[in-house]
């Protein structure tokens, strides 16, 4: 539990540093991968299938996540031509 | 008849009401008919009125016509409601006259002017007012009434707005009567929180009942109608105004600031007497006041050079004469003085308009000259209007009613030989300054050429106060000279006689022999000045000391000076160091709190998806720090 | 449970995490991410869950990160991208973010250690129990995350299209091509329509 807390804090971090979208979204894997192993160390801890359950649909979200950021990411690239997070804040004020 | 009572105020403000809404799309004669037939209908039912009460006077003495209850607050339940007792009925007759006979000339003498109907819509409404005023049983309608006529003054002042400085005038007009009213006011709340009732009769009554004599209550609350009264009469310290409310038209003058308005203080304290009575140390500041006013204005009459202000500090002095009266007790002879006063000061201000007008609106009697054969109306009005006011013996008002005040204010119980003097050299000065107007007007080379001859409407009036203010002294002449005490006792059922002292130096003959020579040597001291020998006028002007008292008099004693420096500059330096209103900056500054706040909160919303990570981490990390201590 | 295994598998995941986020090249954080999912797969195992352990190796380090090397062969950075990042990457940008983590962590592990955790229980939880569980109480779980996923292809089927890489079906799907260009492509469509919702 206390991994998954240190790691689920080292993506944050990660997300918080990098400007980069693909390093964000690599940030966001960490740290939905960290949550996953919470989940199932609890459900180890209870003796209890739950936990695997729910880190098997948090498996699924993520991958379905991974894609659509994915695809996201590439019309943005040919949209403003670079990578950087601050290149999409047009809807700032 | 007494039931008409009513109509008095109501007929001018009806006329004032159609006057100011549809007045001025109809033509000028109907708008003159409408103005001056309304006050001359409010004349008729005046007459009407006293002939019904000369011949049956009610019960008591006076007569009250209710109208209706007009607030009822726990106890303060004034009413709308008119009284009518002698004093009452002699100002409502003169009053009314005096306006009628002003309206008339005005019809005539405003034709040329673009605000015809709103000249007599102005006027009706002051007729009004002024009625209201005079008629009203409770202090708080006659505060009504009081607040009216210092709004027409003001309208009026100021009629010919176009010009900035007439607009001035009439605020410095009504700014000046403002501090006056505030003290009346107060006055009222006094009496009001005092003796529970502001009913003039049972106000009286109550204060005659529950204060004794000198107390201290008693002397407040007149020494604040006594302020009142000050400001609305133009007198020492609030006469600041009338000079400047000469910028308005001269029928303006004649009727507001001569004949009735200016006399509404004397009115009030007439009326409030038995206050007064009460409280000997006002009643002194009375009198001292105006004595003090008629030497002051007296003196600034002599040197000035504009026809009309000549007057103005004339009614001043006048007034001051009114004042000396009710503060030596002598309260008809004071009424006697506003009657014959209202009579030859209207007249005199008709006929300056008169010149005026004829010498295309040139106010400064020294570019005027020789009009004794092309003015002939306007020379014998001032002649006879001019002698009626130094108070040419025997014949004119203005000796009777001037000397019944001198002879009381020596001879009263509360009068004393100072105040004798101070009238006396009072007389000399009126009749040095008006006959030095009239010298320099209508006698000398001429200067200026007449082009407008007057019509009907302008010489009957005239003609019709010139008999007035001959014939008008004769309804009380003293015992030496006939013995004809009708004002008096006529009076006598709303003002009480003045206490006389037993044992005086001089009779009342005496008193009017001297000011039959004061008189004279006024008289003769203009004719040597300003007719025969005019280089001795001129060599004394130009004197060093002369020129200094000249210039002194010449601007009301110092007196705009003094407020100028007193009040104007520092309201206006506070006024100026608050531009930027700085009790406003606290309002200001939340506004500008709100902006900078919306400044700091608007950086976070830049779009970059990493600000709002940190915003939610940050989020997160307070929630849990909140739920792991508490 | 393993409890040396765990340790090493631990401090394995803790480093390779450490690397990812700080490398400038995208493909080697990538590799180090892939070396940390499995790291925790061995974890998982540790656990006594093999099934998600192997989940773990199959769709997260098998799928996932293959796809995100994909994404980034098709954008073909370039030595120039590196060189941004490591101009954008510096020191003192981390001291925000590193502040933020270590309170976080804090917190949580003081949550943790005032928590009701007793050791693990040492038994294996088989695919069998998990199959049941899935089919039993969380049946509606599978059939939502299976409209997910729906979504999810549709969605990057959609977002992924982008007129150059399909040439010969413009006059099909004209439509599409003169929303990309007049609207600019789904992009703008969709921060559209998250204005317009906002």
């Amino acid at each position: 539990m206390t991994l998954a807390a240190v790691l689920f804090a080292l993506g944050v971090a990660g997300l918080l540093v990098r400007r980069n979208l693909l390093f964000i979204l690599m940030s966001i894997e960490v740290m939905l991968n960290a949550a996953g192993l919470a989940f199932v160390a609890v459900g180890a801890r209870w003796a209890q299938a739950d936990g695997q359950v729910m880190f098997i649909f948090i498996l699924a979200m993520a991958a379905s996540e991974v894609s659509v950021g994915l695809a996201l990411v590439l019309q943005l690239y040919h949209q403003f031509e670079s990578l950087d997070a601050d290149a999409a804040s047009q809807m700032k004020g | 008849m007494f039931e008409l009572l009513f109509l008095v105020p109501i007929i001018p403000f009806a006329s004032f009401i159609w006057l100011a809404t549809v007045g001025s799309r109809t033509s000028r004669n109907a708008v003159a008919a409408v103005g001056v037939g309304s006050i001359a209908a409010c004349t008729a039912i005046s007459l009407l009125i006293t002939a019904s009460y000369l011949a049956a006077p009610p019960a008591g003495g006076a007569y009250i016509q209710v109208l209706w209850r007009w607030i009822a607050v726990d106890s303060f339940m004034p009413q709308i409601s008119f009284y009518l007792d002698t004093l009452s009925l002699i100002m409502m007759l003169v009053v009314s006259f005096v306006s009628f006979i002003i309206h008339l000339y005005s019809a005539e003498f405003m034709l040329e002017d673009e605000g015809y109907s709103r000249f007599f819509a102005y006027m009706n409404l002051f007729v009004a007012s002024m009625m209201t005023l005079l008629l009203a049983n409770n202090l708080l309608f006659l505060y009504l009434g009081w607040e009216g006529v210092g709004l027409c003054s003001y309208l009026l002042i100021g009629f010919w707005y176009q010009d900035n400085a007439n607009g001035t005038a009439a605020q410095k007009a009504f700014i000046v009567t403002r501090v006056g009213d505030t003290a009346f006011a107060i006055g009222l709340f006094l009496l009001f929180s005092h003796l529970g009732t502001l009913d003039i009769q049972e106000l009286m009554h109550r204060a005659a009942q529950q204060w004794p004599i000198g107390s201290s209550l008693a002397v407040v609350a007149s020494a604040l109608l006594l302020g009142g009264a000050v400001g609305k009469s133009a007198q020492l310290p609030l006469q600041t105004w009338l000079p400047d409310a000469m910028a308005g038209p001269t029928p303006t003058s004649a009727l507001i600031h001569a004949a009735t308005m200016v006399t509404a203080g004397v009115y009030l304290i007439a009326r409030t007497h038995v206050l007064f009575s009460l409280a000997p140390p006002t009643q002194l500041a009375v009198a001292v006041v105006g004595a003090a006013t008629l030497l002051l204005a007296g003196c600034s009459a002599v040197v000035q050079s504009d026809i009309k202000r000549v007057l103005a500090y004339s009614t001043i002095s006048q007034i001051g004469y009114m004042f000396l009266a009710l503060g030596v007790g002598a309260w008809s002879a004071a009424i006697f003085h506003f009657m014959t006063h209202a009579f030859f000061k209207a007249l005199l201000f008709l006929v300056a308009g008169m010149v005026i007008q004829a010498l295309h609106e040139e106010h400064d009697i020294f570019r005027m000259g020789g009009l004794r054969k092309d003015l002939p109306y306007a020379f014998w009005g001032f002649v006879i209007g001019g002698s009626a006011l130094a108070g040419l013996p025997l014949i004119t008002a203005g000796f009777y009613s001037k000397d019944l005040i001198l002879w009381q204010t020596w001879s009263s119980s509360q009068g004393s030989p100072v105040l004798w003097i101070a009238g006396m050299v009072g007389v000399l000065l009126t009749s040095l300054y008006i006959y030095r107007l009239i010298f320099l007007v209508f006698y000398g080379e001429k200067q200026m050429e007449v082009s407008h001859r007057p019509g009907w409407r302008i010489k009957l009036p005239i003609v019709v106060l010139c008999v007035l203010a001959i014939v008008g002294g004769f309804v009380n002449i003293p015992k030496a000279l006939g013995n004809v005490p009708a004002f008096t006792n006529l009076l006598h059922s709303a003002l009480p006689q003045a206490a006389e002292r037993q044992g005086t130096a001089i009779t009342e003959t005496l008193s009017e022999g001297i000011a039959a020579i004061s008189f004279a040597l006024g008289l003769a001291l203009a004719y040597l000045l300003f007719l025969k020998k005019q280089s001795l006028a001129e060599s004394m002007a130009s004197a060093a000391l002369g020129r200094a008292i000249h210039r002194f008099w010449f601007a009301d004693w110092g007196m705009d000076w003094l407020y100028d420096h007193l009040f104007v500059r520092p309201v206006l330096w506070f006024a100026n160091v608050d531009r930027n209103d700085f009790i406003d900056s606290f309002y200001i500054g939340l506004a500008r709190l709100n902006e900078l706040t919306w400044r700091a909160l608007r950086t976070t919303e830049n779009g970059r998806i990493g600000w709002y990570a940190a915003g939610i981490t940050a989020g997160t990390v307070v929630f849990l720090a909140i739920v792991l201590w508490t | 449970m393993n409890v040396i295994a765990f340790y090493i598998a631990a401090a394995i995941a803790v480093v390779t995490t450490v690397l990812v986020i700080t490398r400038k090249n995208a493909v080697q954080a990538l590799l180090y991410l892939a070396i940390s999912l499995i790291s925790v797969a061995v974890i998982f195992y540790d656990l006594g869950a093999p099934f998600i352990a192997v989940l773990e190796v199959i769709i997260y380090a098998g799928s996932i990160i293959v796809l995100f090397i994909f994404v980034i062969m098709m954008l073909n950075l370039g030595q120039r991208a590196t060189l941004a990042e490591a101009k954008l990457l510096q020191p003192r940008m981390w001291i925000g973010p590193a502040l933020l983590a270590a309170i976080l962590v804090a917190e949580l592990v003081y949550l943790l250690a005032r928590g009701n955790t007793g050791a693990p229980a040492a038994h294996v939880i088989s695919p069998k129990q998990v199959g049941l569980a899935l089919y039993g109480p969380y049946l509606i779980g599978v059939e939502l995350s299976s409209m997910l996923l729906m979504a999810a292809l549709v969605g990057a089927y959609h977002l992924g299209w982008h007129k150059q890489s399909k040439p010969e079906t413009q006059d099909v799907h004209r439509e599409y091509a003169t929303s990309l260009d007049t609207g600019g492509g789904p992009v703008r469509a969709g921060s559209g329509r998250t204005a317009g919702a906002a």
